[in-house]
């Protein structure tokens, strides 16, 4: 290699160590925060803790509401996502292979959906989970939810259906499957790779949804992790190691999910965009 | 074309199969329900002052009371402010899509690295970097051993909107990084090859090259950038500014949030909403023709 080629390759090696140290920091910050006493925060702010402690943590543990909250968002999370994906998987079938009356306008309006912000539904479907009492009830929540999860999903899984191969959907209607057989028994584990990756996305979307799960769950022990967390911050604004490690916590499944599955990640959050 | 179906010719040769509608039903039950029904009803609210279980039509009043609001204005002008992050993060991405494409050492890292802020919950990162900015924070400390005085981050109304995109920043490159980087893994290497025979540096290389190759990826990715700036930055602002010092941090979500769920003024919201959704309608027309575009490039 020539100076200047090696030169170069030393800027751009230093250029990406910034970038490194400037994306991990915060993560290191909520890290090593958490370990520290309230006292030793004050005049160690940099530093990992000298006298490290998970007196934070058995605070969240056991003396805050955040177990609860964290059960609160899992079963949010878990029955949103299933719903979502089995709701979703029928209708991309459908417009997939079923090719009914207007499945073109139904797949054309999901596309345009996928633009639409929650934001703009807010206000009428509060006023509507009011007026049938499913204002501060987990199927009030899960059933908003599920719904703006439904335009991303069938975009994805209809492109990935339409990958498929004719012959495996023309063998089986010869052996006389029923539609539903087929979607269970055949179509679904051909696509298990795009369903995790779905699951996966959607999960951590529902996961970290603050703006409508502050306002639909409004009761202290109906509270997602993401709200009570937000609201947590409120009244213990001086305390920041506990903050720090109430947030670790909040954020450490959707952590785990991307160490372990970053291809899953990374294929789903490409899968929405164009060639 | 119908399949040839040999254990019930007469029955479905002919006639459309009733399944499809019946797959499709739940999903379009649930869209009416969850899109459809509010969208209707929240240009209907707009003109409209409602009560507990009362609805009075009131024509323009709610519009003409945001149009003179001057938290409204405050608002959209700090969402238009947070528009200067999308050629921000348009640049920043390319450039680093571009050099990790050179397959430089560690590349597959990098990657993991800096897409690794996207996929943490923005509450928590809110939080953490409200800590971080803090007048007494790590920010300050650091910037005081480098002989720089430091400042009140989000305290202070003119440093609290470019603080608040900071973050925003922080949290979006790794998404344009890894769609670019996908993008450019499929640009034919003999195009590469071409320009470099024809003796082309690296700038012309990537300017008659890259950049052409990823148009449809990095139009789609600024719009979706706009749209996150203009609906999606309710977390950060809650958790970090509560909208504050002030108003100086209000956006639109947050001037929805505060009048619908705070001061149940939910008419006014609903204006501001209908207004956001013209925008997206506008987003959504330029959406569809990238998409035809992107279509027809396939073909």
């Amino acid at each position: 290699m020539s100076l200047k080629a090696r030169g170069r390759a030393l800027f751009i090696q230093l250029l990406m160590g910034l970038m490194s140290i400037l994306s991990l920091y915060p993560l290191y910050f909520i890290l090593v925060t958490s370990l520290k006493s309230q006292r030793e925060y004050v005049y160690n702010l940099w530093a990992p803790p000298v006298h490290p402690t998970l007196a934070n943590f058995v605070e969240v543990f056991l003396g805050s509401k955040m177990p609860k909250w964290f059960v609160n968002s899992l079963i949010i999370t878990v029955v949103t996502v299933g719903v979502s994906t089995i709701v979703a998987a029928m209708g991309a079938y459908a417009i997939a292979r079923g090719r009914f009356w207007g499945h073109r306008a139904v797949f054309n309006t999901m596309v345009g959906l996928l633009v639409v912000p929650p934001v703009i539904l807010v206000v009428p479907m509060f006023i509507l989970m009011v007026r049938v009492g499913l204002i501060n009830t987990f199927s009030g929540v899960i059933f908003f939810y599920a719904g703006l999860l439904i335009p991303f999903s069938v975009y994805l899984l209809v492109n990935f259906f339409r990958t498929l191969p004719e012959e495996v959907f023309d063998a089986a209607l010869i052996d006389g499957c029923s539609p539903l057989v087929m979607l269970w028994r055949i179509v679904m584990p051909l696509a298990a790779p795009a369903l995790i990756t779905l699951i996966v996305v959607n999960a951590v979307w529902v996961w970290n949804e603050l703006f409508i799960a502050l306002v639909f769950l409004q009761k202290e022990e109906l509270r997602t992790l993401m709200a009570g967390l937000a609201l947590f911050q409120g009244r213990y604004s001086t305390n920041q190691p506990l903050i720090m490690a109430g947030s670790l916590v909040g954020l450490l499944p959707a952590l785990l999910l991307y160490l372990f599955g970053q291809r899953y990640f990374i294929r789903g959050l490409t899968a929405g965009s164009f060639r | 074309m119908p399949v040839k179906q040999p254990i019930s010719p007469g029955r479905r040769r002919f006639r459309q199969p009733l399944w499809p509608y019946l797959f499709a039903l739940p999903m379009v039950l649930w869209l009416l329900a969850v899109f459809g029904y509010p969208m209707v009803k929240v240009v209907q609210y707009s003109f409209q002052v409602v009560g507990g279980k009362t609805v009075r039509w009131v024509g323009l009043a709610n519009y003409r009371f945001i149009l003179r609001d001057p938290i409204f204005w405050k608002s959209l002008s700090n969402n238009a402010f947070l528009l200067l992050a999308v050629p921000i993060l348009l640049a920043l991405s390319l450039l680093f899509a571009i050099l990790l494409f050179e397959r430089i050492r560690g590349w597959r890292f990098y990657r993991a690295v800096v897409f690794l802020p996207y996929v943490l919950a923005p509450t928590a990162v809110g939080l953490a970097f409200g800590y971080m900015y803090q007048y007494n924070g790590v920010l300050n400390t650091l910037l005081r051993h480098l002989g720089v005085a430091g400042a009140d981050w989000l305290g202070k109304a003119s440093l609290v909107m470019p603080s608040v995109m900071s973050v925003i920043i922080w949290q979006q490159l790794g998404f344009g990084v890894v769609l670019f980087l996908a993008r450019l893994m499929s640009v034919p290497a003999e195009l590469y090859e071409a320009a470099r025979i024809d003796g082309a540096n690296w700038w012309q290389e990537h300017r008659h090259i890259t950049i052409p190759q990823l148009r449809l990826a990095i139009e789609f990715f600024a719009v979706v950038e706009v749209i996150t700036m203009l609906s999606w930055v309710f977390n950060y602002v809650y958790v970090m500014t509560a909208g504050g010092p002030g108003f100086a941090s209000h956006v639109l979500e947050y001037y929805i949030y505060k009048n619908a769920f705070a001061f149940r003024a939910m008419g006014v919201a609903s204006a501001v909403a209908v207004m956001l959704l013209a925008v997206t309608m506008v987003l959504v027309v330029f959406y569809f023709r990238l998409r035809n575009a992107s279509q027809a490039a396939e073909e």
